[in-house]
């Protein structure tokens, strides 16, 4: 026990088990997409609660920190003038990154923690073993609609939530920093890139992929009663939120290396 | 046991059993609960496994199913053996087979008869209007009416959820059915009820059942063989009406539940 060498060895090997189960979930995952049937009626439901019924809290989200954004830009921009990049900036930072992680924040702890509880609860009260005994896989008829549900909504979530956050920019722009409304909306889209919006779709599909992914991970996973259904979704959000942070590098390095 | 008679002569062909466990073993951690494990129930044949809570019933009708993955030992099913066996090939089996679970395990994202109709819609791609129609002359069985069979699992007694779960373990009318505890928690009419439903399937369906029960009223009606669990193993298995006049001293305790007798108190 009090070997550091064995303790680092231990807690590498369960490091190593944790990948190689994850692998073979999200493995076992993806061929169920590929493979019928396919639930269309989950899917759209899965849609709903992931998708729709998010956008209050991702609009609210997007709405302030475009607001605050356009806030602390001018502030900082007009200590040497250069106030008119103000609406630049705010668009650029929201749609590549503001947007899409903290919409990916919010939503892996709103939908990854709900996905967790209610596949946890599923597993404990043996309702995946009826499941399998009549003859339906839990990977197609669980995992696959929330899968597909939050990887395809997540996008149009983060699209809506650039909107809603240009124009909280933009609100605080004309009415409190006194912009011009044409001219902050011209300046918004002049340099605005097609880049910079699809880097930041792609990066919400991504997310909305891991999202799910580890709440299902962690709800097929979870042990014991009420308490293992607690540390399932405690786990589903932390693991999906320190994901979203590492992807989030990975892919912007990806897309804006030279 | 396995009582597969030497006395039947060699000309008579033994019918293949429907399902027969060989030397099933299973432990989780260090804890052995199935420690070579022999049971075979034959076609039509309507088996009932007693034993104390916690020697690893459920667990048995589990391993059957492939729910859980015994460590070694047989599980052949129409002669086939079937452990290890995944994906489509695990469906395949699994068609043959329905399940009450002891927990009822109904799906509470669902209502009561789309429960029922589970394995008739998903399973086995039946119309919804067809098989709710089917759900709900299964949920009357079972003493449950419309209204019930609107509205949500979660609003349900305990009896009444057990109810569900036997309903829909019969719904598709499988060739294997297993009961985990269908009496408990129910009233002894209503009991009396489901033993006698658990006898049409037998009778009606030429269903073979696998059932586990405490209840021993319940056993001697439903039971042609009541088989005894303890310590991992069969440890007797009779036809019912040997039961009181057996000479194993731990059916004898069980049956009467004595206190004293060969069952210690085990704590683990
Ligand atoms: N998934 C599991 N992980 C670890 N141990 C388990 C698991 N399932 C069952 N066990 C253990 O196996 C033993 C047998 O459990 P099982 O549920 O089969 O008992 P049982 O005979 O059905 O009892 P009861 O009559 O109370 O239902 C118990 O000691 C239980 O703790
Ligand atoms: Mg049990």
């Amino acid at each position: 026990m009090g070997n550091p060498l064995a303790v680092i060895g231990r807690v590498f090997l369960s490091f190593l088990a944790t990948v190689g189960r994850l692998s073979i979930f999200t493995g076992r995952s993806l061929s169920a997409v590929v493979t019928f049937p396919f639930y269309w009626r989950l899917c759209l439901q899965q849609m709903m609660t992931i998708g729709y019924y998010s956008l209050p809290v991702v609009g609210m989200t997007a709405l302030f920190t475009g607001a605050v954004l356009a806030l602390q830009i001018y502030l900082g921009s007009a200590r040497f003038g250069a106030e008119s990049a103000v609406p630049n900036i705010v668009v650029v930072g929201l749609t590549r990154e503001l947007g899409p992680v903290l919409a990916g924040l919010m939503l892996g702890g709103r939908v990854g923690a709900a996905i967790a509880a209610e596949l946890g609860t599923m597993k404990v009260t043996e309702q995946l073993d009826a499941l399998i005994t009549l003859q339906t896989n839990p990977f197609r008829y669980l995992v696959v609609p929330r899968l597909v549900a939050a990887t395809i909504t997540t996008p149009i979530l983060v699209m809506i939530a650039d909107i809603i956050g240009v124009m909280g920019g933009y609100l605080v722009g004309i009415h409190q920093l006194g912009f011009n409304s044409a001219v902050y909306l011209k300046n918004t889209f002049d340099f605005l890139e097609v880049m910079d919006v699809t880097s930041g779709l792609v990066k919400a599909a991504i997310f909305g992929f891991l999202i799910a992914l580890m709440g299902c991970y962690h709800g097929f996973h979870s042990k014991g009663g009420a308490q293992g259904v607690g540390k399932a979704t405690t786990d589903a959000v932390v693991s999906s939120l320190i994901l979203i942070l590492i992807s989030n590098y990975l892919v912007t390095a990806a897309f804006f290396s030279q | 046991m396995t009582e597969t008679s030497q006395s039947v002569s060699q000309s008579v062909p033994q019918p293949e059993p429907r399902l027969e466990l060989v030397d099933v073993r299973k432990a989780f951690g260090p804890k052995v609960v199935l420690d070579g494990l022999n049971l075979s129930v034959a076609l039509g044949e309507s088996v009932v496994i007693i034993g104390g809570s916690g020697t690893g019933k459920s667990v048995t009708l589990k391993c059957i199913l492939g729910l859980l993955q015994p460590d070694s030992g047989q599980v052949r099913i129409d002669g086939e053996d079937t452990v290890g066996l995944r994906g489509a090939a695990r469906e395949r089996v699994l068609t043959k087979f329905g399940m009450l679970f002891q927990s009822a395990a109904l799906f509470d994202s669902l209502s009561v008869w789309e429960n029922v109709a589970f394995g008739l819609t998903e399973g086995a791609g039946m119309e919804r209007e067809a098989a709710r129609a089917i759900a709900i002359d299964k949920l009357a069985k079972v003493g449950l009416d419309e209204d019930i069979a609107m509205g949500d699992p979660s609003g349900l007694s305990g009896g009444m959820r057990k109810r569900v779960g036997l309903a829909r373990a019969i719904a598709t009318e499988p060739d294997i059915i297993f009961f985990d505890e269908p009496t408990t928690g129910l009233d002894p009419i209503m009991g009396d009820v489901i033993n006698n439903l658990i006898n049409e399937c037998v009778q009606d369906l030429g269903a073979t059942t696998l059932t586990i029960t405490h209840d021993m009223s319940s056993a001697r009606i439903i039971a042609d063989r009541v088989a005894m669990l303890y310590g991992g193993k069969i440890i007797w298995a009779g036809g019912v009406d040997q039961i009181d006049d057996c000479d194993n001293a731990y059916v004898d305790q069980f049956i009467h539940g004595r206190e004293t007798g060969p069952f210690a108190l085990e704590v683990t």
